[in-house]
């Protein structure tokens, strides 16, 4: 029987690309070569059985965050569990909403502790695990919105920093969300925790009552999705300046509180061409510092 | 799960249930009308698949590409989904080589960033849409300008990289959304200042103020004149033909006095031209003709009672037959309108009848840049050269393209003729177009290509994404042997 998990190099001969149902995965290493080798086996080895293990724990993993509630046993499950944990008291959020960053996590560790590397991405569908040595850093792009490749800004990360992981979500992206953030990006000590925090800040970002957006009950679209009958966004009209910065408004006070909770570094809000960055002074200049100036300065081809 | 419509997925233990129309988690696998199906990114034209089957039915799933296929020329890969390198002086995205008629042929195809780009619109329609020069606006943000009138036709030009870039941030974003929505063959309304709200669509009939449009005019009113003169002979004593630009009078026209027909006295308003040959005997509008009159008469004065004669029969039409009424004149000399004869409908269906079906027509206009063409070749001019010396073909998304003489590549293209969905955008704001440039190995080795990036046809079609359509049969196979690029002597 043919394995389901596509596995395969990109056209680049360095990126290795892993899919398997609704996990795609570009991933790439830098280091020795032999080095880089030996952590795309790991990455290979422990990807093809990630999906089934997931899918064993679906119906747990569907159920909103609840302490005392059934706790499911693998260990991506039990990272997305511990991501969303922190909101479950104050908001919906199923451990579903981690999912993306969980597995890039899991991934990247079986590749780290295979092999010795410099730098190492995994990118799973924009939630992003990074690995730094000390004195390596990363450039990453931003999208505005995630259905449409669209470079507006770039985020440089170096190893002293203790960002390892980032997400984007947004109501045009592959997930459903509960506001009409266009995307929101999210820097955060870890792959799981940012995908978590994006999903919640994306669906603060939100004009509740708005009469130009429509949203439809989540299970109209996906009878099997995580957020039931909830209204989820399926189309935004148009915005007036004051709507526009009254949703980031609502969405930059949430981002704010995680923030001093320590739970991100950093967020990029994007609406209808607007940005809002919250981030800690102090890092600001390293953060997104392009950010809002850069989404000009693209030329022509 | 009591959705009945829904059907399960069993392409991975995720089980999807997938409502018509949607796709799963995987965004790959979707719900047809009932049938599971795959879609895929990456768009490959093929030449063997009939028309109409735009994707890979999901019972497909377990055919492995036979070589014949997929190395064969009858497999095109464009750029739509390919990517762009943009900024980066790499290689394109992706580099092809496939055997025709045992030639080695290589396409480059990449997905461009044009923030110098555009479209031209040419609206088939003889209403007033505006003044020339004046904004058309799409959202009130202004997105192009009124350009010149064709025969038959408004063109307007919209985009470039002054509205893109130049102006407001909103005027930039929606000027984006206008091009690529025009470029995805949606409709899309514009306004145009003192002028007319149209609403234009790729291959449909344009809807100005409201009124779809449905014939152009078969030419201008002295030209419908000298048509259907012989046709009126006999019939009808007098014929004011009602335009915008020249609106004719059979008795007083050429091709009346050719005919013999006598003088009727008639007296027009507006200013005479030549003998038979009217301009401006209204204001531009949107009813009669392309003029603002919905009462033919308002452009007549009295008859000149020495010439006139009570009973003359006078047929008032537009030049696309859209508009007709019969007139008699009474005791008095004053036209009462009456039935029109069976013998004049004839010729009022044959004026119609000889207007083409009115179109809106979306052309997309881009330069390759610098980088773009750095994706092909180290040395980027000379892509040009190779261009301009017909050695390397363009297409844009397999659909052919004019390449406009002088320097740089800048293209045209009717986007009609390319797959559906082929464009993007980035928030620069800019249109993200599909480009493909296709020539044989050995001149890509001598213009300085990416060699070493070459990859087989094959190669590409086993990869995973990729969306795969049959090609548009009006437009000429990229590959096709007798179009194929020559070669460098």
């Amino acid at each position: 029987m043919r394995e389901r998990a596509q596995i395969s190099l990109l056209p680049d001969g360095h990126r290795l690309h892993l899919h398997d149902g609704p996990i795609d995965l570009v991933i790439e290493a830098f280091g020795a070569t032999h080095e880089v080798n030996l952590a795309y086996q790991a990455a290979k080895a422990r990807f093809v059985s990630v999906l089934d293990e997931l899918c064993s724990e679906l119906s747990v993993l569907r159920q909103p965050a609840r302490t005392g509630g059934p706790q499911p046993s693998g260990v991506i499950a039990k990272r997305m569990v511990e991501a969303v944990a922190p909101y479950c008291a104050r908001t919906f959020i199923t451990p579903m909403a981690a999912v993306a960053g969980a597995v890039a996590e899991e991934i990247l560790g079986s590749m780290k502790s295979a092999a010795k590397l410099s730098r190492a991405y995994v990118n799973n569908g924009g939630d992003i695990a990074l690995h730094l040595a000390p004195g390596e850093s990363f450039v990453i792009g931003m999208v505005e919105r995630p259905d449409r490749a669209s470079l507006i800004g770039k985020v440089e990360l170096h190893s002293r920093q203790l960002v390892r992981g980032i997400a984007t979500s947004g109501w045009r992206g592959r997930s459903f969300s509960l506001g009409i953030a266009d995307a929101v990006t999210i820097l955060a000590d870890r792959a799981a925790t940012a995908d978590a925090a994006a999903t919640i800040i994306a669906n603060a970002v939100d004009l509740p009552g708005h009469r130009g957006i429509v949203r439809v009950p989540a299970r109209e679209l996906a009878p099997d999705s995580d957020l039931g009958e909830r209204l989820v966004t399926r189309e935004v009209g148009e915005l007036s300046l004051s709507e526009i910065k009254h949703a980031l408004d609502a969405g930059v006070a949430v981002a704010e509180s995680l923030r001093a909770e320590g739970l991100i570094h950093a967020a990029a809000l994007h609406l209808r061409g607007e940005t809002r960055i919250v981030s800690a002074r102090s890092a600001s200049d390293s953060f997104f510092a392009d950010a809002e100036t850069s989404s000009r300065s693209l030329m022509h081809a | 799960m009591a959705d009945d419509d829904a059907i399960r997925c069993d392409a991975c233990p995720v089980l999807c249930y997938i409502k018509p129309g949607r796709t799963g988690a995987c965004d790959r696998y979707a719900n047809d009308n009932g049938q599971l199906i795959r879609i895929d990114p990456h768009v490959v034209l093929d030449r063997a698949v009939s028309r109409g089957d735009s994707v890979v039915p999901f019972l497909d799933r377990n055919h492995e590409w036979d070589g014949n296929i997929v190395s064969g020329p009858d497999t095109f890969v464009t750029a739509i989904g390919a990517g762009t390198t943009y900024p980066d002086y790499k290689p394109a995205p992706f580099i092809i080589s496939s055997a025709v008629q045992g030639v080695d042929m290589v396409t480059v195809v990449t997905e461009g960033i044009f923030s110098y780009c555009g479209v031209k619109l040419k609206i088939d329609t003889d209403r007033y849409l505006g003044p020339e020069t004046n904004l058309v606006r799409a959202q009130g943000e202004p997105v192009g300008h009124v350009t010149t009138s064709e025969y038959g036709s408004q063109m307007l030009s919209l985009g470039g990289v002054r509205h893109l870039t130049g102006g407001g941030r909103r005027e930039g974003t929606v000027t984006c959304e206008t091009l690529l929505n025009l470029c995805d063959r949606k409709p899309v309304e514009l306004t145009i200042d003192d002028g007319a709200t149209v609403v234009v669509q790729a291959g449909q009939p344009p809807v100005v103020d409201g009124a779809k449009e449905e014939r152009m005019r078969v030419g201008c009113g002295s030209a419908t004149i000298g048509m259907f003169a012989k046709q009126w002979q006999g019939k009808v004593d007098e014929v004011v033909v009602v335009d915008d630009h020249i609106t004719g009078v059979l008795s007083e026209h050429q091709a009346g006095k050719l005919l013999g027909i006598p003088e009727t006295g008639i007296e027009m308003k507006g200013r005479r031209s030549t003998p038979g040959r009217y301009f401006r005997v209204a204001e531009p509008g949107t009813a009669w003709g392309g003029t603002n009159i919905d009462d033919p008469l308002s452009i007549l004065k009295e008859f000149d009672a020495k010439i006139a004669w009570p009973k003359l029969r006078l047929l008032m039409v537009s030049t696309t037959g859209e508009h007709y009424a019969y007139f008699e004149l009474d005791d008095g000399l004053r036209p009462v309108e009456k039935e029109l004869p069976a013998a004049l409908s004839e010729s009022v269906a044959r004026i119609k009848e000889n207007c083409e079906p009115a179109l809106s027509t979306v052309m997309f206009m881009g330069g390759a840049g610098g980088s773009l063409r750095a994706g092909v070749t180290e040395n980027p001019v000379r892509l040009t050269h190779s261009v301009r010396d017909a050695l390397t073909r363009v297409t844009c998304g397999g659909a052919p393209v004019y390449v406009w003489p002088g320097g740089g590549i800048t293209f045209m293209v009717d986007v009609t003729r390319m797959p559906e969905r082929a464009f993007g955008y980035v928030p620069t704001p800019a249109l993200v177009a599909p480009i493909e440039f296709t020539l044989k190995l050995k001149d890509y080795a001598t213009l300085g290509g990416y060699m070493d990036h070459v990859r087989p046809l094959d190669s590409i079609l086993k990869s995973d994404s990729r969306r795969h359509i049959s090609s548009n049969p009006e437009n000429p196979w990229p590959l096709a042997e007798n179009k194929l690029p020559r070669s460098k002597p």
